[in-house]
């Protein structure tokens, strides 16, 4: 039994065996090896298992997703057996009497860069695909990865985990994150709050524990590897508990978000994803009050087309019915990148060319989304949100082009909606100059993580900085009285989609304040409807 | 040997799918059956050589067929060609 500390993201309380996930191997080690026969053997059977694993995966594409998409499995699988592929593994082997894994790699790598090095864009992103394969095998070899991709419910462990890796694991085999960087703020921290799953950051996880059994205990901060059956008996008692407390709240369902002296507070959700609209209902919410859409855009290997984006929005607002929907406009850039945007690599990227700079820059990528929100509309109470914002001219901006979409989808007659547009109010310019934005908007959402980001200058990514990102700092809770203030000023509504929202200490000082809505992860709900419940 | 020309059809051009198929068909042949383009070639059989070559859309294709049952592979490639390209 090993007992390590972390730093707690989410409470709750996991039992499973952890999963050890690595991100693709930038390097194999290369070893010398005395029996070149034995390596070729350890190379053939990682490929049958590659095999076995890829067939596994064509048939369940299959089941899910249809033919079209199951067919790179069915190319991947060829790929495996091509020649050229193999023999230069067999003779890397053979030669420099290597280990198998670094064989592969080399061979993967030679191949990748052949594509790559291609003209035209489709043969170029087939290098993925070769290295896709190759980096199966090297897992397969070096032990890193489980029999299968989340077949059962775990918990992963990993160094890191990008938005764009989260977004393909199967959620439902999820149930806690244990990661060594990030931070509080980082967007695995925030998964994990939106699937109220226990998650801990900071923590020296190794490698041997793929496959063992763990608990996490995100209240205490703690994970303990191959606990005795003494403290799996407690947790196991413990978790019942906490199951029973959030079946408590659960008696807050169908109850009014509402203040003792009676004032209505509208209590959304927010998600980054369709498939959390389960836990949105499930939670009650009010509403939504900020859907992430740069998702739809960061599972994606190429551009969302208008009916893909189309086709979530109008599940989302028909699934909702009468309730609001706020979607915010794709907030690609800076730590949420999609490679197909090709974006410069950039010094500060929180503070570069991001959000709505994108889409005032490149405009065709921004109308494709107006289209398909102003589309779905017309199935429910969607809202739209900018991302952003520092300026009346961009804004005004942002305008121009929302009226060109409205004119072409009338001069194809298209129904859609009236719809709420409104802002987000993340950088202290927005703030400061909120008394003239509001002239312009329906409504402000103050986004509190990079709003605190760059009031104090504190770069939320980096872990070293965690002791002076502040969020109660006086400055950013005068900023956001000052917005609420010029927000009713001008008969507008205003809320949080921050994660201050969330934050039970403030929510009888934002009441005060006035704030109007508070949106939060899913799990957040009906606790702090209860806090809201309890205030005056 | 057996020698024919051929116009790709396919949209995209020799892409994954059809060059894995047009391995496992080549695969069932003796003969060895090349695909010629742009001054380089590659054999039929290896999936990723051939899609090193970069056929696109409308681009025309020599391919040669070398062996003891050339008769049957060049006629069986023929038909291959027309069905899925």
């Amino acid at each position: 039994m090993d007992t390590l500390k972390g730093k707690k993201v989410f409470g709750g309380i996991a039992i499973a065996a952890i999963f050890y996930y690595e991100k693709d191997q930038k390097e194999v080690a290369r070893r010398k090896v005395s029996n070149t026969k034995a390596e070729l053997e350890r190379f053939e059977t990682a490929k049958s298992e590659a095999a076995k694993q890829l067939q596994v995966l064509y048939n369940k594409a299959l089941k899910e997703v249809g033919e079209v998409n199951a067919q790179i499995f069915d190319v991947h699988l060829m790929m495996l057996e091509d020649d050229d592929y193999n023999d230069s593994i067999v003779n890397i082997i053979e030669s420099q009497e290597v280990n198998a894994e670094y064989a592969v790699a080399v061979t993967g790598d030679n191949f990748a860069e052949m594509f790559a090095n291609m003209e035209d864009e489709y043969f170029k992103a087939r290098s993925i695909d070769v290295k896709d394969i190759s980096e199966r095998i090297v897992r397969i070899l070096t032990g890193s990865w489980a029999k299968e991709d989340l077949i059962e419910p775990c918990i992963i462990a990993a160094k890191d985990l990008a938005p764009s890796e989260t977004v393909q694991m199967d959620k439902s085999k999820l149930l806690a994150f244990v990661t060594k960087e990030g931070s509080t703020n980082s967007h695995t921290a925030i998964l994990a709050r939106t699937m109220s799953i226990p998650a801990l950051i900071n923590v020296d996880i190794k490698r041997e524990w793929n496959g063992k059994m763990a608990i996490v205990d995100g209240y205490e901060g703690i994970i303990i590897i191959d606990p005795n059956s003494e403290t799996l008996e407690l947790y196991k008692k413990k978790k019942k508990q906490d199951e029973e407390q959030k079946k408590l709240l659960q008696d807050l369902k169908g109850k009014d978000t509402i203040t003792k002296s009676g004032r209505l507070i509208k209590l959304y959700a927010n998600i980054g994803n369709v498939s959390d609209i389960g836990s949105v209902l499930k939670n009650d919410a009010d509403g939504i009050g900020l859907f992430r859409s740069e998702f739809l855009y960061l599972e994606k290997d190429y551009f969302p087309t208008e009916e893909e984006q189309f086709t979530a929005y109008k599940q989302v607002a028909e699934t909702m019915g009468d309730k609001k929907v706020i979607i915010r406009t794709f907030d690609i850039g800076a730590d949420k990148q999609a490679h197909y945007f090709n974006l410069d690599k950039e010094e500060n990227p929180a503070m570069g060319y991001r959000a709505i700079r994108i889409c005032l820059t490149q405009t065709d990528i921004f109308k494709t989304q107006l289209r398909a929100l102003f589309r779905a509309s017309a199935f429910g109470n969607i809202a739209i949100m900018y991302p952003m914002i520092t300026s009346v001219e961009e804004v005004k901006a942002i305008k121009k082009i929302v009226e060109e979409v409205k004119v072409e989808l009338d001069s194809i007659g298209v129904d859609y909606n009236t719809i709420e547009q409104g802002i987000m109010i993340e950088t202290p310019a927005a703030a400061i100059i909120s008394d003239l934005l509001a002239k312009e908007v329906d409504f402000f959402s103050i986004g509190t993580n990079d709003l605190t980001q760059y009031t104090l200058a504190v770069d939320r990514q980096n872990n070293h900085l965690d002791r002076f990102y502040n969020p109660h700092h006086e400055a950013i809770l005068r900023l956001i009285n000052m917005v609420v203030e010029n927000a009713h000023k001008e008969g507008i509504w205003a809320g949080i989609c921050g994660e201050l929202g969330a934050d039970s200490e403030l929510t009888e000082k934002f009441l005060k304040m006035g704030i109007d809505e508070l949106s939060v992860s899913p799990g957040m709900i009906l606790p702090l409807r209860k806090v809201i419940r309890e205030a005056e | 040997m057996k020698q024919f020309e051929y116009m790709i059809k396919d949209e995209v051009g020799i892409h994954a799918r059809p060059a894995g198929l047009l391995a496992k068909e080549a695969k069932k042949y003796n003969s060895v059956i090349k695909i010629h383009f742009n001054g380089k070639e590659a054999e039929a059989n290896k999936l990723m050589a051939v899609m090193g070559l970069g056929v696109k859309s409308g681009k025309t294709i020599t391919v040669t067929v070398e062996g003891a049952d050339e008769e049957t592979a060049s006629k069986a490639m023929e038909d291959f060609f027309k069905e899925n390209m």
